[in-house]
């Protein structure tokens, strides 16, 4: 081992807080400061370090892939040693007995059933959300009861008699084994509840007296009004959907049907002697919820913590 | 009118009643009597009475996997969330400007599905060439062939890292969420009576943020239970090397769905269920015990 970058960065900072604290009259306040963003700093770089390693694992040239940890240094900035082979192979038309297909497929896949199973979502958990907070009728409780109930029992115990029942219906290998039993969340539906709750009865009573629809207080009134709500949601729904493995795993069978957590697992093994080829799909396969979140993100932090905080 | 509003609320909540009770209530009911069948397939059954749990609880994998998904557990209570509560008391400034942009980057590994970290970390974790053991080495001169998925006893430490990785940030967003409820005054109302930073920790802060760490701390402990896409992803669809990364729920996964034996999958669900629901209401207990002494 020789001193290194690591070790300079360590020394500095230790010598920066210690003049801090010695030279400033302020009892350490500013030394407390610098102390805080040097480990706020030092925990980003170890969160950010995997992300940029993945990104230069995919535009390296496979022969110099563990020739450097990041990046090759700019004087060796080449097309020998970043360029978009990893990409290429990646986006090849693969042979399988169902046919010819791209990766293309599987990101479409992996797209089609998270929007689907987001947008069922949303309608069914905000329609029963509302219903739950804005109408008080016997049996509600025992409904919310069992909601909350059932957010206690792991989903792998349902699993076996849930392929059973996928299996009757004859969806094995389909879709609608995905989309139709992830139409509701329980979870969506308690979120909903708790934001419906705040939507002002007056506003609703306005409304109904206008001769609105009972739906049209819900889509019209309601549901505009929950709108960090909403956006928070439809990212927990598409993280879920998009990330979701076991049931694609477990119900889909044909190559040209699989989504990209399952394909990707396979290619592991597929080119396990080429690995910037799968790291360049776990690349591609991690950038649609980043983006969404971006998006999203402002709603998402409130949305997700209100129900823990509020209790 | 009394009459529309109570047809249009049941309405409002078919598509869930229906499809709960399809895809939830009656596989619920299902899993309980599957348990004390033997099957193979979808197609034969035998009622074998309580000969599944028998079985599961007399392999010692079963009493293996337990113990690795229990380790895993108290990891993620006793070292993952105090981490998290810490990076979120570093990021509770009053007046920073900086926080949202850091909240957003720590709390970033959650949007990456488990698979795809592990994924990820499998080849992060290569001796050699692997980007973990050559930090280790560039830091501490030592490290760079240390073998993390191939040796028994390195396994469970890598799943722990990875899943601090993933998990630290997101925790952390509920905390800081907690942390809102702190009084300002309070805070210096102690600092005026000389309370050092640990006796304002333990007195303001504490009882401040417990509601939220409850909630944590249950949520945490369920997730953990049920780890199965980070170490299935990691160590390539088995248990690792001397099993030492199989998970009850990898444990169920193997039984029920690349063994054919829906039966024994049921019953080490409910198993599963069982020490989730025992653990979970000792949480709620002891945290109540806390709070009244």
């Amino acid at each position: 081992m020789s001193f290194n970058i690591f070790h300079a960065l360590v020394l500095a900072a230790a010598a920066v807080y210690g003049a801090l604290w010695f030279l400033r009259s302020d009892h350490g306040a500013s030394a407390n400061t610098f102390l805080r963003y040097a480990l706020i700093l030092a925990a980003s770089f170890l969160v950010l370090a995997p992300f940029a390693w993945l990104v230069a694992a995919t535009f390296k040239d496979p022969d110099v892939l563990n020739e450097y940890v990041f990046f090759p240094p700019l004087s060796e900035w080449s097309s020998d040693t970043l360029n978009f082979k990893n990409l290429r192979v990646l986006f090849e038309p693969r042979q399988t007995s169902a046919g010819t297909f791209t990766f293309w497929l599987f990101i479409f896949n992996s797209l089609f059933l998270a929007c689907t199973q987001t947008g069922l979502q949303l309608f069914t958990s905000s329609m029963a959300g509302f219903a739950l907070a804005k109408y008080s009728f016997r049996g509600s409780g025992l409904v919310l009861g069992f909601i909350l109930g059932s957010m206690m029992i792991p989903p792998i115990l349902l699993l076996a008699p849930v392929y059973m029942i996928i299996v009757n219906l004859g969806w094995i290998d389909s879709f609608l084994a995905l989309i139709v039993p992830s139409a509701v969340s329980g979870y969506g539906i308690f979120l909903f509840r708790q934001a419906m709750l705040g939507v002002p009865k007056e506003l609703l009573e306005a409304a109904r007296v206008e001769g609105a629809s009972e739906f049209r207080l819900y889509f019209s009134v309601a549901l505009p009004l929950v709108r960090p709500m909403s956006g928070a949601f439809c990212l927990v729904a598409f993280l879920a959907s998009w990330n979701n493995f076991i049931a694609p795993n477990v119900f889909l069978h044909s190559t040209h049907k699989l989504t990209l957590p399952v394909i990707l697992q396979q290619y592991v093994g597929d080119y396990s002697s080429q690995y910037g080829v799968f790291l360049a799909g776990t690349l591609i396969a991690i950038l649609p919820p980043v983006i969404l979140f971006f998006l999203l993100q402002r709603e998402f932090i409130s949305g997700l913590t209100s129900g823990a905080v509020k209790g | 009118m009394r009459r529309r509003q109570l047809i249009s609320a049941w309405l409002f909540l078919s598509p869930f009643l229906i499809l709960s009770g399809v895809f939830f209530i009656y596989p619920f009911l299902w899993a309980t009597i599957l348990a004390f069948y033997q099957t193979s397939g979808s197609l034969h059954s035998v009622f074998v009475g309580w000969s599944n749990f028998r079985f599961v609880l007399s392999d010692p994998e079963f009493f293996r996997a337990l113990r690795n998904t229990t380790v895993f557990a108290a990891f993620s209570v006793f070292l993952q969330l105090p981490l998290s509560l810490g990076l979120a008391l570093l990021l509770n400034s009053r007046k920073d400007r900086w926080k949202g942009f850091f909240r957003l980057i720590l709390f970033s590994p959650h949007l990456v599905g488990p698979i795809f970290v592990g994924i990820l970390f499998s080849v992060l974790f290569t001796a050699r060439f692997g980007m973990i053991n050559r930090f280790l080495h560039h830091v501490s001169g030592w490290g760079l062939d240390l073998r993390w998925l191939a040796d028994p006893a390195l396994v469970m430490p890598a799943l722990v890292l990875t899943s601090l990785w993933m998990y630290v940030g997101f925790n952390m967003i509920y905390f800081l969420a907690g942390l809102q409820n702190v009084s300002e005054d309070l805070m210096d109302a102690a600092r005026v009576d000389g309370a050092g930073p640990w006796q304002r920790f333990v007195n303001v802060i504490v009882p401040a943020i417990k509601p939220v760490a409850l909630f944590v701390v249950i949520m945490s402990t369920i997730g953990s239970f049920q780890l199965f896409e980070l170490p299935y992803a990691l160590l390539n669809g088995t248990g690792g090397p001397d099993n030492a990364g199989l998970t009850i729920v990898m444990y169920l996964y193997q039984h029920a769905f690349e063994s054919g034996d829906l039966g024994t999958g049921a019953a080490v669900g409910w198993i599963l269920a069982l020490i989730i629901f025992a653990i979970s209401m000792a949480q709620i207990r002891i945290s109540r015990g806390l709070e009244s002494p």
